[in-house]
């Protein structure tokens, strides 16, 4: 049985068992690597991608409801020019990626995020991304990207770090 | 980590004395090598082959030049996020004074030329200054050692202290230096006149400026020195200063290739299930449900093997895999599986058993060893005028690194192909090789960025499954661990139990420090405390389980930490001191220590009152060769605890990355969180019963304190990064939770606890 959706604006069609996740299908049918499995229960969101703006957890979708709907990959966030998402440079910045395997995941809820709420609060970042987990704990780091990013932010908060001292070895 | 170490150093010392050092010839091939010096480099003719110079001059074992100037540095270690390719890149480009814009860094192949030597150095002679003359010779037997032994590691805080220090940035001054006189020859000119910069060589007085591409041909030609001039840290243009890693653009657009990204024509997929109680193997099977799966390919008994190394054994036992064209379908297929597996003798031990088992071997301190023994215990206890006593526990963790174990396999024809995130590439082709009757020349290993480490990604196990899945069916196979069984089938932290007694004298001094746990693993250190206490003994016993052992970010120091800087502050209350000052005041030996504590104090205001329901500890823990001070607030409202605030200090000697080194603490101190407040694997008839995030929970954004890092550069002897941000979270947020509500934890994790508990006077939970 055949599903046709759109996946970073280009028409696809397959032929998988209706049931099959999303996930899988993006990354065996697609080759779109960027999505990453992390629990197979959506409790990670490691495999978050925007099925119509929609940040959902790709590994617990059906491609079967994906039919005829707008999915949206970490491949697909920037512009058809090749132009970051404003927040991908955001994570340049504040250099927030160690591992960096949860990030795609991390970026589809924080652009789902800001294109729903351009601005905010600390406890909407806590509401929007408390369903990705990030093992390498790098959350303080995405907080401020995102919030560099928001409307409100005239300016880049500063780390939070400072280093001293005199003597080098 | 260590614990390679500890082991490695018994074991190098064994082969030392069969295998003398072989001096290989330097003589630079048509891709232009030239070794290090003499024996780490010599490996130049081999590697010009191997590592397929395109255009590209292969100048140094570590550096590549190519002709538009850019120098590529060789990276000899497993990126897993820590950022090490880039630090290392940079210790590297500082010393041959490249232009970083300029810089590209590539992780080494795995093969014997790019074993990590320095690390065997630095454990074997750690303390020994050697001259000059010997050097050359030291790396020279260092470097065969590491060959032999396959020893490619990355753990243990260990790259830049070790690879950093006594390789790439000799790699760097040596090739500079070498530069240096080729352009001098060149120009017929003095070479004391030939400086650098931004990888040009230049000849001020007779104003010549050439890259150093233009001298690669002649630099290739030449032995470069072991024992290179060094910079002048006060000219440091590089290390030291704020550079983004080179691994993150690649990391926010999902081009960022992990193992589990890997596509092979023909490639089939996998998932696999063991025995739930560790050891056992297969009785009967029932697979018909998913072999009648449309899609399934084939069902394989993966038959038991085991490999050595310095982790100890690693035994992977029988397991069960589908193969099929479909992760998906594999996995689901492997849910269908009725199998029974052979009894192992451990079906009736369970977690509170084995709590039982510590306490009975504690009290009982048969064959006690002491790590510390120091002044007259017994006398001190039996004039005291006050004793406190204690006993602690913490449970059995696993890793959940975000990337589930994952490998890729080719077999056939005598060849073996591996793709895998892992942190000892070498090693891994050994195993691989050995049980499959390969020499290791017959494996390729292709190591790919990881998706975490953490310690578990040592462990080959799911590698050896791969290879021999492959083998079995016939064509290339990718295996995929479910969650699931990446939780429950792990090389776990200890469970451990630590008794504690301390000793007052009559004017409230802290005389005397009694301590026994269960298990010793590494670092050897790890229990031992800072302060000055005249008496101590400090011990252990041996408790088996069954449960597999595991290196887990910072190893024994994670348990330790919780235990020592949570009884040192429980002795701070005994005697009615704050737990800040009375440490300070037990730092006055240690004045390195003690700025760190002190910094940690000031910048995180100390004496502020705090309101109600609300809660301020501290920690020190010395781990990895770095000093860490954490200072935590929290707050408990109605029992709900919120962990508000974190400020943490580092004095790392040096920080050769200051934003990687404040991202690894910042992500060193989630980690231990998570194990604080929810880090839990229970056991129940042999088996552990968790299974993934919904019952083995991480941390997440709402509960993730605001974390501010300070850098101490205090000069001394350069640190490790990734593990020191760990051990001492836990101690600091439990004697904020006891400063906040008067309830002492002594076991974790902390979400077992109702804080919300009247004390009527101190209280003690768990």
């Amino acid at each position: 049985m055949s599903t046709t959706f759109w996946v970073n604006g280009e028409r696809q069609t397959v032929d998988v068992d209706p049931a099959k996740p999303l996930l899988w299908v993006l990354r065996e049918q697609l080759a779109l690597t960027g999505t990453k499995f992390g629990c197979g229960i959506a409790q990670c969101g490691a495999c978050t991608v925007h099925i119509d703006g929609v940040a959902m957890r790709s590994c617990v979708t059906p491609v079967s409801d994906v039919d005829g709907r707008q999915v949206t990959t970490i491949e697909g966030l920037g512009s058809e020019s090749g132009e970051l998402h404003p927040l991908q440079q955001a994570w340049i910045d504040h250099q927030v990626p160690q591992c960096g395997y949860c990030q795609s995941g991390q970026l589809m809820s924080a652009t789902a995020l800001l294109a729903d709420n351009p601005n905010p609060s600390d406890a909407d970042i806590d509401a929007a991304m408390s369903g990705n987990i990030c093992r390498c704990g790098m959350y303080g780091r995405i907080r401020q990207a995102i919030k560099a990013t928001s409307v409100a932010s005239a300016s880049d908060e500063p780390l939070f770090y400072s280093v001293a001292g005199v003597d080098h070895v | 980590m260590n614990r390679y170490f500890t082991v490695l150093r018994g074991w190098i010392m064994s082969k030392l004395s069969r295998r003398a050092f072989i001096a290989t010839g330097l003589v630079a091939g048509g891709g232009l090598v030239v070794g290090i010096a003499m024996r780490p480099g010599n490996q130049a003719k081999s590697l010009a082959a191997k590592l397929g110079p395109d255009g590209e001059d292969l100048v140094h074992t570590y550096i590549k030049i190519d002709s538009n100037n850019v120098v590529t540095a060789v990276i000899p270690h497993s990126e897993m996020g820590q950022g090490v390719h880039t630090a290392l890149g940079q210790m590297l480009a500082e010393e041959l004074d490249a232009d970083w814009e300029q810089v590209q860094v590539e992780e080494a192949p795995a093969i014997g030329e790019y074993a990590s030597y320095s690390a065997g150095r630095r454990y074997l002679f750690a303390n020994v200054d050697f001259p000059n003359l010997v050097i050359p010779t030291v790396d020279g037997m260092m470097m065969n050692v590491a060959d032999t032994l396959n020893l490619q590691i990355t753990g243990g805080s260990m790259s830049v202290r070790t690879t950093g220090i006594l390789a790439m940035r000799i790699a760097g001054a040596a090739t500079r230096e070498m530069l240096q006189q080729a352009a001098a020859e060149s120009w017929g000119v003095p070479v004391e006149e030939v400086t650098t910069a931004d990888s040009h060589v230049i000849h001020a007085a007779s104003n010549r400026r050439e890259p150093y591409a233009a001298f690669a041909d002649t630099v290739a030609a030449m032995s470069p020195s072991q024992t290179p001039q060094f910079k002048n840290p006060a000219d440091y243009k590089i290390v030291g200063k704020f550079v983004p890693r080179r691994d993150i653009p690649a990391k926010v657009d999902g081009s960022a290739k992990f193992a589990l990204d890997v596509r092979v024509p023909d490639m089939a997929y996998a998932s696999v299930v063991r025995s739930p109680v560790p050891g056992g193997s297969v009785v009967e099977l029932d697979d018909g449900a998913a072999r009648s799966m449309a899609g399934v390919i084939d069902v394989v008994v993966i038959p038991q093997s085991s490999v050595g190394g310095m982790l100890g054994e690693t035994l992977s036992t029988e397991a069960v895999a589908v193969v099929a064209d479909s992760y998906w379908t594999a996995n689901e297929a492997v849910k269908t599986l009725q199998v029974t597996w052979s009894e192992t003798g451990f079906e009736s031990v369970d977690s509170d058993g084995i709590y039982a088992q510590f306490e009975r071997d504690i009290t009982g301190g048969t064959e006690r060893q002491s790590d510390r023994v120091t002044g007259e215990v017994s006398a001190e206890f039996a004039s005291a005028a006050r004793v406190i006593d204690a006993d602690y526990h913490v449970p059995f963790l696993a890793h959940t690194c975000m990337e589930p174990l994952n490998a890729t396999a080719d077999v056939k024809s005598g060849r073996a192909e591996i793709w895998v995130g892992c942190q000892n590439p070498l090693g891994f082709r050994r195993d691989v090789a050995a049980i499959l009757n390969m020499d290791p020349e017959q494996v390729t290993l292709h190591n790919h960025m990881m998706g975490g480490g953490f310690g578990r990604k040592a462990r080959p196990d799911y590698a050896m499954q791969v290879a021999l899945l492959s083998r079995s069916v016939g064509r290339p196979v990718q295996l995929i661990w479910s969650r699931e069984e990446d939780v429950r089938q792990d090389f776990y932290r200890p469970a451990v139990q630590s008794r504690f007694r301390a000793a007052f004298d009559s004017s409230d001094r802290l005389v005397a420090w009694e301590n026994t746990y269960t298990n010793k693993n590494e670092p050897i250190e790890a229990p031992l405390i800072p302060y000055r206490v005249a008496a101590q003994d400090i011990g252990y016993v041996s408790s088996p389980v069954h449960i597999p052992f595991g290196a887990w970010r910072s190893v024994d120091h994670s348990q330790h930490g919780f235990f020592t800087e949570s009884f040192i502050d429980e002795a701070a209350v005994a005697v009615g001191r704050d737990p800040y000052e009375f440490r300070a005041e037990l730092l006055q030996d240690n004045p390195r220590h003690l700025a760190v504590l002190r910094r940690a104090a000031e910048e995180a205001d100390w004496n502020r009152p705090l309101g109600a329901g609300r809660g301020r500890g501290i920690s020190l823990q010395e781990s990895f060769g770095s000093l860490v001070a954490q200072v935590v607030e929290v707050t408990v409202t109605d029992g709900q605890l919120s962990v508000d605030r974190v400020v943490a200090v580092i004095d790392p000697g040096l920080a050769v990355a200051p934003d990687g080194i404040a991202a690894q603490l910042e992500s060193g101190i989630i980690y231990g969180l998570t194990a604080a407040l929810h880090g839990e694997i229970t056991v129940e008839n042999g088996a552990v019963v968790q299974s993934n995030f919904h019952d083995y929970p991480s941390v997440r954004m709402r509960e993730a304190p605001r974390i501010e890092t300070h850098v101490i550069n205090s000069g001394h002897d350069i640190g490790g990064a990734g593990e020191p941000g760990t051990p001492g979270i836990a101690p600091a947020l439990a004697n904020a939770v006891f400063d906040a509500t008067g309830l002492r934890i002594r076991q974790l994790p902390l979400g077992n606890f109702d804080l919300n508990y009247q004390a009527e006077e101190e209280g003690v939970v768990g």
